[in-house]
């Protein structure tokens, strides 16, 4: 929009950044040559009548069949007709035809699909129905009886190709509508009371707009395709140049003059594959625009930075941990956490971390969102992602390394002895941490099959067992009941039952509760408390919340932007914080406050303490 | 209004009145009851007043707030704002009602169009209501300013910032047509600890300035209790309990509210144990009264 | 589960009625000179007024169609009207060529691209590099041109296989190999890559899910992970990839069976349409909707074996 655009803004942040997608397109080199492709294929298809020396339906019956010579340059068809006349010409049927095609399928298509995607209804239910019966038809087929009935056009099959292609579209923004109806930009849109036609233009619109333009591109390719087949088959109408009538004519003489095929095969390759290229290069740009900060993986001169400064593990390092430490269950010396970046930098999320767990002690990891108290609980694991890599550090287990010091990555071998059966984990969402194809009771006992290599039937009854332990009163109905069948507590509970099923020694219970009600919450604590008592199971705890900690925790260390700010006794970190982090920390928690109060901005506006606020997270993410 | 006004705010008529509101949403399928989310609802907010709104997922207090905007279907009730019945607004009544109420939904990532330059999802309010653009430019600058955010965010997109940020960005959007009442839906949820303080500051603040009433919904009863003057507890689509903020989070009368205000936990371990020896009697105590109300 | 299939037969009959009659409708109009093209040019117009009260043209649309409906019904599709071959007798000679083919180029495409979906997705590297390479490439070259293309290489220029064969059942199996493998090369190519390129982006989605992580911090295997948990989510979104497949396959063969010279239902549509052999068309016509609608039918079924949730509601 014009309007809020002064001129003292053009230039500054954001705008310079972000590089419009046509660039990208014509940067990536597939890209380009499909621009250039097409390009050249409609600079034919324009200058026709310059371009070409003939009538291509001009016929010299004296001259067949001959190689290319200075008046035909790519000779004659078996009836004397200049095959680089036709083809020129060709090209202009075949790109209009194409264009008509998608046309027609956009009319009908994208209209529809907003109307039903925003309105849903009737509508939505018989158009669907439609879709679905234009969907199961096979395009040839259809487009024979469309012959049959109104003879050979090329321009009448290829509106009821469009109308065949329509479902495409149909769906595409039905689906993208739906998406978005719901968001709550759109619900914000309605409450500002803008007018339904302004919600489809402003905001759901420009949400199709880039799946559209990758779909036409697909779509001008699958009609260029049918109708040259049409055509091949010799059902097109005869008195039209396309390159699908030349395929036809080289065909039928493929003995006496092959080059006659290579043209149009040449002309209709090129320019489907040259839509296809454009498609993926549209998607390219802009998913690119969209996923700015995904790590990209496997870079080799990151690799090769790790390779210098961290030395492939060998084989007998297990054995010797530090001395005098064998008796924690894990101990975790600085260990430094990264992800290696497209520049070939690695982005560290943990560093110089280090502490360490008891058996029968709860330590509770406390930090807020991108603190890298997560990503510290996943390499204990042996979970990080594939492309994360350990830069710094050892971590050990029961005496053991799992990460010697200086092994780069958490080795799968030695972590599968002790996952599952030793160590196992708590995570934080219940319902999508359950595989909804399998019951609960097929997630409990194939673990314990795998891990404690007991039968089926004990494995069943210890799982009914553990379901009564949880507190779940229904053991054998919940045994039974797929995942979406039990509420979100339920299913955490069913969660702690897995993790205990093994009888670990450690538990990584990663924020358990942040997904639950507040009285659900509290019931599921109760039931770690106890769990933790009565095994004796080490903790890790990893949260946000304070009040979780105070409920469960021994100890407790606190986490900010991947480094271990302050660590010890529980009661010592909670009423004296040494750290400013842990303080601001426990500042912000409003139970004890006086309502109505500023938290943070005693002294200025809250505007100000806004902006102080961010200069601050920035020279953390700086660090 | 002065800092020493906060805790009262103005008294006389009501900006909003909900009463005996009913909200039933269709299910799919041939001859399915209606699903009902909410059952005689009656709240009412003064100007300059916040009213908390607390429960837990599925209570109906996301519907509720909803229904005032009209984003939910009132099957029965009234919603009356400044004296007009608004529980069946059209789209056109709506468009005048959106100057003096507005919204600030929970999520700060799908709340604001990711397509959009902040400057022109900030100033999509003002031209709907047919605002100059030199006049809807200087607006949008004067609002960036208020939540503190640098005036070089006009040409950004919402991806560029963070989630607190981003939260700001909402409620500029919200304030830009000086309402008389935003609707708040977890404001602060999706929010880390020290970024909830800030943009909690920024609410009270702006109450201060401007005197908007707030109707602020959240499942945190530690938040509630921190902005609002009287609280709503609302049960399986039902209000439980009302009064002032003072007496609904220290003293709650109604079972649920005592359950909940015991279960959220504390951040001292020797209070916290208290705590929840005194939800273990509480529950008890409940489960014993409800046993003796059913054989009696 | 039961009322599941039911309802799903229901609407496919509903849609197999629904194209009949637009089908019928289509072809009426192009039915005007049906009668002195059966006759040729020489026929008295008697004689083509005669054909024409013969063949039911001179009562009005609704009419036919019913009484060809009723007969459909029975199971009496009528005969064509340029030879009186009968229409099931046609469509039966010629089916097994086509259906070989397609189905043929359907297994191959299933087993191919979920190994090779499976390796870019999982191994990464050069296997998934080639994977979408290829993927590309097979949505830019159509599979007919890829099969003229063929021909002119393998089949005329080197001679391993013949280019136009004539074939009948008892041909021996080497004969039947020899002259299909051509024809299910060109069919599957594309096949083969955009589906490999589906279960790829589906396996990578379900790999990435909370509970596959939760499973291994079980102590499951990775193989059993792979296998049993991430291909069975992964699998609805292949089939509906390879359902549409299987519709656009059966159009395509037309084409490759003229290429190939190849007497299938392909050769039969062609001809069929092109002379308005109404009751021929209608057969054809009816033919690959049944088989496309038993198709469709079979996803779904697949589908709701693989989701709880489906089969449930």
């Amino acid at each position: 929009m014009s309007m809020i655009q002064p001129d003292d803004l053009v230039g500054q942040t954001g705008t310079v950044v972000r590089s419009h997608p046509v660039k990208k397109i014509l940067k990536n080199p597939m890209g380009l040559a499909s621009v250039v492709v097409l390009l050249f294929m409609v600079v034919l298809a324009v200058l026709a009548n310059v371009l070409a020396p003939f009538d291509p339906n001009f016929a010299d019956i004296g001259k067949t069949l001959s190689p290319g010579d200075a008046v035909n340059i790519l000779g004659t068809d078996s009836v004397g007709r200049d095959v680089w006349s036709r083809l020129v010409f060709g090209a202009r049927t075949t790109l209009l035809s194409a264009l008509l095609c998608a046309g027609v399928a956009i009319a009908i298509g994208l209209p529809s699909g907003l109307i039903a995607g925003y309105y849903g209804g009737k509508f939505d239910g018989v158009s669907n129905w439609l879709v679905n019966v234009l969907m199961s038809l096979p395009g040839i087929i259809v487009l024979l009886t469309v012959r049959a009935a109104v003879g050979p056009s090329v321009w009448i099959s290829m509106v009821a190709f469009g109308i065949l292609m329509a479902p495409g579209y149909f769906r595409l923004t039905r689906t993208a509508v739906q998406s978005v109806r719901n968001e709550l930009y759109v619900d914000a849109a309605r409450v500002a009371g803008l007018s339904d036609a302004t919600i489809l233009s402003r905001h759901i619109f420009s949400v199709v707009r880039a799946p559209i333009i990758i779909q036409t591109a697909v779509i001008c390719g699958v009609a260029i395709a049918i109708q040259s087949g049409l055509e091949f088959l010799g059902l097109g109408d005869p008195s039209v140049a396309t390159w699908g009538v030349m395929l036809n004519e080289g065909f039928k003489n493929i003995y006496l003059s092959p080059v006659l095929l290579v043209w149009p095969v040449l002309a209709i390759g090129l320019t489907i594959g040259a839509l296809v290229l454009l498609g993926n290069a549209i998607r390219d740009a802009l998913e690119d625009a969209e996923k700015i900060k995904a790590p990209k993986r496997g870079s080799n001169t990151a690799q090769a930075e790790l390779a210098t400064t961290r030395h492939r593990p060998e084989r007998t390092i297990s054995a010797t941990v530090e001395s005098g430490t064998e008796h924690h269950l894990v101990k975790v010396s600085h260990l430094g956490v990264g992800y290696p970046q497209a520049d070939g930098s690695i982005k560290k999320v943990v560093d110089d971390v280090s502490f360490h767990v008891d058996r029968g002690e709860v330590l509770g990891i406390v930090g807020e969102s991108g603190s890298g108290k997560s990503q510290t609980a996943f390499s204990i694991l042996g979970l990080l992602p594939d492309n994360a890599r350990i830069v710094a550090g050892s971590i050990q287990f029961d005496g053991k390394f799992t990460v010697a010091p200086t092994e780069d990555r958490v080795s799968q071998a030695r972590l599968s002895e002790f996952r599952g059966k030793r160590i196992s984990y708590i995570p934080q969402e219940p319902m999508s941490n359950l595989d909804p194809a399998f019951t609960i009771g097929y997630q409990l006992v194939t673990p314990m099959v795998r891990v404690l290599k007991i039968s089926k039937a004990e494995a069943r009854q210890r799982a009914l067992k553990l379901l009564d332990d949880v507190g779940i009163r229904f053991p054998q109905k919940t045994f039974d009941a797929y995942p979406h069948e039990v509420s979100g507590g339920m299913a955490q509970r069913v969660l702690i039952a897995g993790a205990i099923s093994c009888e670990p020694d450690l538990i990584i219970a990663d924020e358990p509760t942040t997904a639950l009600d507040v009285t659900v919450q509290a019931d599921v604590l109760d039931l770690i408390r106890d769990l933790q008592k009565r095994l004796g199971v080490g903790v890790i705890l990893v949260t946000h919340n304070f009040g979780v900690v105070a409920d469960l925790c021994d100890r407790v260390a606190v986490m900010q932007n991947g480094r271990l700010v302050e660590d010890g006794d529980v009661r010592e970190v909670l009423r004296n914080p040494k750290d400013p982090y842990t303080q601001k920390l426990l500042g912000s928690m409003l139970e004890g406050k006086e309502p109505m109060t500023m938290l943070v901005s005693a002294g200025m506006t809250a505007a100000e303490a806004a902006v102080r606020d961010d200069e601050s997270d920035e020279k953390e993410l700086a660090q | 209004m002065s800092a020493a006004d906060v805790n009262t705010p103005a008294a006389g008529p009501d900006l909003l009145t909900v009463a005996g509101l009913d909200v039933e949403y269709p299910l799919k399928g041939f001859r399915r009851k209606p699903f009902r989310a909410l059952t005689d609802i009656n709240i009412n907010i003064k100007p300059g007043e916040t009213l908390g709104l607390v429960g837990e997922s599925g209570s109906g207090k996301t519907t509720l707030g909803r229904a005032v905007l009209g984003l939910a279907p009132v099957t029965s009730g009234t919603i009356t704002f400044e004296g007009n019945d608004i529980s069946h607004a059209s789209r056109g009544e709506r468009r005048s009602l959106g100057k003096d109420l507005q919204v600030v939904f929970q999520d700060p990532y799908t709340s604001l169009n990711p397509s959009l330059q902040i400057g022109d999802i900030l100033s999509e309010p003002l031209r709907v209501q047919g605002q100059e653009p030199a006049v809807a430019r200087k607006r949008v600058k004067e609002l960036l300013d208020q939540v503190g955010l640098p005036s070089d965010a006009l040409n950004r997109l919402p991806r560029e910032f963070s989630g607190g940020q981003r939260q700001r960005v909402a409620i500029a959007r919200a304030l830009a047509l000086s309402p008389k009442l935003i609707v708040c839906d977890e404001p602060v949820s999706a929010l880390d600890l020290s970024t909830q303080a800030v943009v909690l500051d920024l609410f009270l603040q702006i109450q201060r300035d401007t005197g908007v009433s707030y109707l602020f919904v959240s499942h945190d009863l530690d938040v509630v209790r921190h902005i609002s003057h009287r609280v709503a507890v609302m049960y399986h689509g039902e209000i439980v309990e009302q009064g002032t903020s003072e007496q609904v989070t220290r003293e709650p009368r109604h079972p649920y509210t005592q359950r909940l205000l015991l279960a959220s936990p504390v951040p001292d371990p020797d209070r916290q144990a208290k705590r929840r020896n005194d939800r273990h009697e509480l529950l008890e105590a409940q489960r014993k009264a409800e046993m003796s109300g059913a054989t009696a | 589960m039961v009322s599941f299939i039911l309802k799903r037969i229901v609407s496919g009959i509903s849609v197999l009625v629904a194209i009949s009659f637009f089908t019928y409708c289509l072809l009426y109009f192009s039915s005007t000179n049906i009668a002195r093209n059966i006759l040729g040019e020489f026929a008295s117009q008697e004689q083509v007024a005669a054909k024409e009260v013969e063949l039911g043209l001179d009562r009005p649309l609704l009419v036919r169609f019913f009484e060809w409906a009723g007969q459909a019904v029975q199971g009496n599709f009528g005969a064509s009207w340029f030879n009186s071959e009968p229409v099931i007798g046609a469509i039966t000679t010629r089916l097994p060529i086509t259906l070989t083919l397609v189905v043929v180029a359907m297994l191959c495409i299933t087993i191919v691209a979920t190994l090779l979906g499976m390796a870019a997705a999982i191994k990464r590297g050069w296997i998934d590099r080639l994977v979408q390479g290829a993927a590309v490439l097979g949505d830019a070259i159509p599979d007919f041109v890829l099969g003229i293309v063929l021909v002119a290489v393998f089949a005329i220029n080197l001679h391993f296989f013949p280019a136009t064969s004539s074939i009948s059942p008892d041909a021996g199996m080497n004969a039947w190999v020899a002259s299909m493998t051509l024809p299910v090369i060109a069919l599957l190519i594309n096949g083969v890559a955009s589906v490999a390129q589906q279960v790829r982006s589906a396996v990578i989605k379900q790999m990435e899910r909370d509970y596959v992580r939760t499973l291994r911090s079980r102590g499951i295997p990775e193989w059993e992970i792979l296998f049993k948990h991430v291909l069975r989510s992964a699998a609805p979104a292949a089939l509906t990839v390879l359902s549409l497949k299987f519709v656009g396959m059966l159009g395509g063969v037309v084409i490759i069976e003229q290429i190939f010279a190849l007497p299938g239902m392909g050769a039969l549509a062609v001809q069929s349409t092109s002379m308005g052999d109404i009751p021929l068309v209608m057969g054809v016509v009816l033919y690959t909707v049944v088989i496309v609608i038993i198709v469709n039918l079979l996803v779904d079924l697949i589908n709701g074996w693989l989701n709880p949730k489906v089969r449930v509601s």
